[in-house]
């Protein structure tokens, strides 16, 4: 095996690189939004780019691009050829392509957003592909999801429950939703959130800032350490 | 060799394989795929152009800086040059731009993973020559060297490819009976091989196969311009 340069692309866990943030969770839950919410809370103090994997057309990073929260040539689509937890989590060559282009193009960058083209509660990213992840789910779900579990809602760094605003029409129930994904989170942060009424979603963004400080303090510190840093404190 | 062959050739190598459907998804769109038989027609054909091609071309990436030299078996690292050259053919032999970036697509990031499953001095060299990505059938050439296997390995590898992304594509798309489009796939087996060995016969570069496929490079163009789709290709 030959050292060289182009060498970072052997080691995912390498912090010479932009600290990667997947976003999950089942489709219309807000992922989208909440990205959307995060670019223009954070645009004006990180460097992002965002990726996303949208399940047909690039409906998403148009929507991202209208809104132009983002310069548009930082936010990449990619296809999953009717797969997206494969492209999150089993092959996840074409992510990786992706966010590797950016930061190619633009870097260095602080944060990399991938969005996942939306699946059931068993889709989670690949640590290979992305350092922390945050589940989105929604109230209109019903308020028994956090209770099913599943591994997107139990081991996410962060979960977020969104659209706070409908839990009166759906009947949904906030405390219990917020005492069953405390019993199987095992104390990992949760946040309730209405991107709706909230669009900053500062507590979120919080979070995230959070998270790529430490990925930051890590990287100044251990330059090429295979150290991931924890975001549990 | 010939458990490296099964990794290379398998569709849960994580390297991309799953968001191309190789022109199935187009001709899906477009009526000329829509069951088993007319699969069979297209993958048939597609085996007999682009696929030879293909993988003759890899039977020959394979093979480079094999045996260099009148000493007989002497080894010698491909240099820039023989990469640049073998890519070049591979262009001149791809005549869609549409196919050209599914197959450099495809290419890096085969390239990217092997790196990291086989390393090795040549495909480092490989992504060293070719930044923007080699071909595809360069890339999975190289990856078979790196992995122990010989060019007639490669070349099977690359045929089998050529025909089972289409066909898991149709699956996916038309809701197939999957045994039915494996009995379609096993039909073909003895063509796999005979484009194998075919895919060997010739040494010189410029005399490797040149079959063209005009409707699967219409395919391509028509596909890159159509709004909704899953594939990347
Ligand atoms: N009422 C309400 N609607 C929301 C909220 N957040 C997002 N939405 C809407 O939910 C729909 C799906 O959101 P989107 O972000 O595209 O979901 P994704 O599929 O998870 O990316 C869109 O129509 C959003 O406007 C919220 O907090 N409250
Ligand atoms: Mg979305």
């Amino acid at each position: 095996m030959s050292a060289n340069h182009e060498d970072r692309h052997q080691s995912p866990a390498s912090l010479d690189r932009a600290l990667r943030l997947g976003i999950g969770g089942p489709v219309g839950s807000g992922k989208t939004a909440l990205v959307a919410a995060l670019c223009r809370t954070l645009g004006p103090v990180l460097r992002l780019g965002v990726v996303t994997n949208d399940i047909y057309t690039t409906e998403d990073a148009d929507f991202l691009r209208r809104a132009g929260v983002l310069d548009p040539e930082r936010i990449v689509a990619v296809q999953t050829g009717c797969c997206p937890h494969t492209a999150i989590r089993d092959d996840i060559a074409a992510n990786i392509d992706a966010v590797e282009t950016l930061e190619e193009r633009f870097g260095p960058l602080d944060l990399v957003i991938v969005e996942s083209g939306g699946d059931n509660l068993t889709a989670t990213f690949s640590r290979g592909l992305a350092d922390q992840q945050i589940f989105v789910l929604d109230v209109s779900g019903g308020d028994k999801v956090p209770r099913k579990g599943g591994p997107g809602v139990t081991t996410a760094d962060l979960l977020v429950v969104n659209k706070t605003d409908l839990a009166k029409h759906v009947g949904a129930d906030l405390t219990v939703m917020s005492r069953d994904a405390a019993a199987v989170r095992d104390g990992k942060p949760v946040l309730f959130t209405s991107i709706r009424e909230v669009p900053e979603v500062y507590a979120v963004a919080e979070w995230v800032h959070g998270v790529v400080e430490s990925w930051a303090h890590a990287r100044a510190h251990h330059p090429h350490g295979p150290a991931v840093p924890s975001t549990n404190a | 060799m010939d458990a490296a062959l099964l990794l290379l050739a398998d569709s849960r190598l994580p390297a991309g394989g799953h968001g191309h459907s190789g022109g199935a998804e187009e001709a899906v769109r477009i009526g000329a795929i829509t069951g088993p038989e007319d699969l069979a027609r297209f993958l048939r054909g597609r085996l007999a152009t682009t696929g030879l091609v293909a993988a003759a071309l890899a039977a020959a990436a394979c093979a480079v800086g094999e045996a260099a030299g009148d000493d007989g078996g002497a080894y010698a690292e491909p240099g820039a040059g023989a990469w640049r050259a073998l890519d070049a053919e591979a262009d001149a032999r791809t005549a869609s731009p549409a196919q050209r970036g599914a197959s450099r697509t495809q290419g890096r990031l085969l390239l990217r993973s092997g790196r990291r499953i086989w390393p090795s001095p040549a495909l480092d060299a490989l992504a060293r020559a070719v930044p923007e990505g080699p071909h595809h059938p360069i890339a999975l050439g190289a990856a078979a060297r790196a992995a122990g296997c010989a060019p007639h390995d490669a070349a099977l590898a690359t045929a089998y490819n050529a025909i089972t992304g289409p066909a898991t594509a149709a699956v996916r798309l038309l809701g197939l009976d999957p045994v039915d489009v494996h009995r379609v796939l096993a039909g073909l087996a003895p063509d796999l091989e005979r484009v194998a060995r075919a895919s060997c016969a010739t040494t010189a570069w410029e005399d490797l196969p040149a079959h063209a496929a005009p409707a699967l490079d219409l395919l391509a163009e028509q596909h890159l311009r159509t709004e909704v789709r899953l594939f990347v290709s």
